[in-house]
């Protein structure tokens, strides 16, 4: 009976999973599925401390994740994003420090106990099982008994006819979800990178946990297969409604997916906000450095010095400025400054100017393609303004500071250095 | 050499080729030559076994009357029957306590691990020879000497197999475990039911190594084994070779053919394991 059912639902195989098209298909049909709503919790991290012998890879972590949020950890590797998510599943201990999900301290419980589903990087399925048996042994575990789990014994136990019944409709129905319902009886082998990562979801999903945890889920995967699993789980996370917690190096995943963004350096979160936050109000130099493609132009306190020519306080170490605050408009008002052009790289609807001033500081601009082509380039030269508000000013110890310019792009001087006093 | 190989199908073969092949081939015959003459011995005339000339095929066929003979004679069944139950008796209890101990070993962050696997290590540089004696004088104060007890015991812990399966756990992926226990498992359950069946090439390749030590081993049954009932097949040809066949060597050669057949088949069997291996392509 179970054989016939399986042959009637088997799909015919479809060529480029990455279709746009299906991840379309796809998106809609997650968004329109009504399951029962998951419970989500919230996680809050408090001064997480994690070192290896002399070597500390987190200092003192703190982080509230709002129940149902999509909160993605980013930074680069190395910086202990990937060590604070496995201290909140428990597969870690932390040195120091305290996690609550729900108000409840967990850091007495094991993994299994914590209510926690994750995701790996490298898919993390069992080898020699099938695709069915992977989704399937959360289930399996929780509902049922030891004995019947034993490998080959574990059929004859009875009263779990039931139970197993149910355990198949719930890995089927799952394994719809994520489009891999003709694969039940592969092994994890026989797939294909993007089939192996939505086995590992629909493993997660199974379980029904307050939390999700991903581990750079993406990172195998191929740029196109990428874009579109990125929709995938954005869709999920607003259908199951839970907690996600997602740890990623990549930045375009980081501002594209999440509610909320915790940028990691040196194992310390430098700075918590929403993805715009992060773009327009960095809070420190790394942040605003890492955060942006092509990255933020930092230039010395002693450029601005000869472009103004007026000093900055010592207080102020760096400016910044996105490559879009370039304005290459004749006699707009602001700053002015005039440089060398390097080359420039059309990107279809925009264009990347590569300059570089007198004392060798380069510094990129981003304006639209159609004003690239009315651009006056005298001499190999160009001029450039910058408004006032575009800039950030930073302190020495890299932490954002309070900008010393005036909105009409003056800095009177007596009111610049009373404030560095 | 690719340009021979492109001159056409009689030339596909280079020289060295040839070379190494013959080498191998006669390596394969010194090997194999023996069996050879164990075998035809149980199929030729006694006469024929001394006569100046060598021929490749028994003149005068005797069949099956020597394995008859062999069979009827001694308790080649029983010799069979204890060397099956010894060495897998040995074999499951080498596993049961080499798979925990290599799986701590591997993935279990303690104190002292280091130090633990520094003795494993050394342990293995100690041959069965230096603890005989203690050993016979411990079975023979408990009263055990003479039974099955005695014959297995020394064996049942094998540094090797801890060794061997260590190596084999330690490759297996971190990942795997962690989603094992995020998803609820025990870790007696992650280790047989995840870890195990990932090394299944290991521990086919250890059960090979050992059931043919076990099966093939004289020197410790010959102490502590009295009885003929007892007694496991090398142990066997080695006492009826003296007391009863005395001459005749083509029961003893049919004897050994038989004895020796069980863990030739084994062998074949274990070697489609080895080839079929386990494909870690679950990661990545």
């Amino acid at each position: 009976m179970i054989q016939t059912k399986r042959q009637t639902r088997q799909r015919p195989a479809r060529p480029g999973w990455a279709g746009v098209c299906l991840a379309r298909r796809l998106v809609g049909r997650l968004t329109k599925h009504t399951g029962e709503p998951s419970v989500s919790a919230k996680v809050e991290l408090e001064n997480i401390e994690k070192s290896y012998g002399a070597t500390q890879t987190l200092r003192s972590a703190s982080l509230t994740i709002e129940a149902g949020e999509f909160m993605t950890l980013v930074g680069p590797s190395g910086c202990g994003k990937s060590t604070l998510l496995r201290i909140m599943a428990g597969l870690q201990p932390q040195s120091a420090g305290e996690i609550r999900i729900d108000g409840t301290s967990v850091d007495h419980l094991r993994p299994r106990e914590r209510d926690i589903a994750m995701v790996f990087q490298s898919y993390a399925l069992y080898p020699h099982m099938s695709v069915e048996q992977n989704i399937g042994t959360p289930l399996r575990i929780r509902r049922l008994p030891t004995a019947a789990r034993l490998p080959v014994l574990g059929r004859l136990v009875p009263g779990q006819r039931t139970a197993r019944r149910q355990i198949q409709e719930a890995v089927r129905e799952v394994a719809d979800q994520v489009e891999i319902g003709h694969l039940l009886p592969r092994k994890p082998a026989a797939l294909s990178g993007g089939q192996r990562q939505r086995v590992a979801l629909a493993r997660a999903i199974i379980r029904n946990p307050k939390v999700f945890l991903m581990d750079e889920p993406l990172s195998n995967l191929d740029a196109r297969l990428r874009v579109t699993m990125r929709g995938e789980i954005t869709s999920l996370h607003r259908r199951l409604g839970a907690t996600f917690i997602y740890v990623t190096h990549d930045q375009t995943e980081a501002m594209t997916m999440s509610d909320r963004v915790a940028v990691m350096m040196d194992g310390e979160i430098v700075q918590c906000a929403s993805p715009q936050e992060l773009y327009t109000n960095p809070q420190d130099l790394r942040v605003a450095r890492f955060i942006g493609s092509p990255e933020i132009n930092v230039v010395s306190t002693e450029e601005t010095a000869r472009w103004t020519g007026q000093p900055l306080p010592d207080s102020i170490a760096h400016i910044a400025f996105r490559p879009e605050a370039l304005d290459f408009t004749p006699k707009s008002a602001g700053i002015g400054v005039d440089a060398r052009l390097l080359r420039h790289e059309l990107l279809g609807h925009d264009v990347l100017v590569f300059l570089q001033t007198d004392q060798g500081t380069e510094i990129t601009g981003r304006i639209p393609a159609a004003q690239w082509s009315g651009l006056a380039v005298a001499d190999g030269r160009i001029a450039f303004t910058l408004r006032p508000e575009a800039l950030l000013a930073f302190a020495p110890s890299g932490k954002r500071a309070p900008l010393p310019f005036s909105p009409d792009g003056m800095m009177p001087a007596d009111r610049m250095l009373s404030h560095a006093s | 050499m690719s340009k021979t190989r492109q001159a056409g199908a009689g030339m596909r073969y280079t020289l060295g080729q040839f070379a190494s092949h013959a080498f191998l081939l006669a390596l394969a015959f010194i090997f194999m030559f023996p069996f050879y003459v164990m075998l035809v011995t149980s199929f030729r005339a006694p006469q024929e076994l001394f006569t100046p000339e060598f021929n490749w095929l028994p003149q005068t066929f005797t069949g099956a009357h020597y394995y008859i003979e062999s069979l009827t004679a001694t308790p080649v069944l029983t010799f069979m029957k204890n060397g099956v139950v010894i060495s897998l008796g040995i074999l499951l209890v080498q596993l049961l306590t080499a798979i925990p101990c290599a799986y701590a070993l591997a993935k279990f962050e303690f104190r002292g691990r280091e130090l633990l696997f520094a003795i494993v290590i050394f342990a293995l540089t100690v041959p069965i020879q230096v603890p005989a004696l203690p050993l016979f004088l411990g079975l023979n104060a408990i009263g055990a000497l003479d039974t099955y007890f005695a014959a297995m015991m020394p064996f049942f812990l094998s540094v090797f197999a801890i060794f061997l399966f260590r190596q084999s756990f330690k490759s297996y992926p971190d990942e795997i475990i962690h989603a094992a226990r995020l998803d609820g498992m025990s870790e007696w359950a992650i280790l047989w039911t995840i870890v195990v069946p990932g090394s299944v090439p290991a521990i086919a390749a250890f059960s090979v190594f050992s059931l043919t030590s076990h099966w093939n081993d004289l020197y410790w049954p010959m102490i502590v084994i009295r009885s003929n009932e007892l007694m496991t097949p090398p142990l066997g040809l080695a006492y009826f070779a003296d007391s009863e066949s005395g001459e005749n060597y083509g029961a003893l050669m049919a004897t050994a053919t038989i004895l020796t057949a069980p863990l030739m088949l084994a062998f074949l069997f274990a070697q489609r394991q080895f080839i079929r291996g386990i494909t870690m392509t679950g990661v990545k």
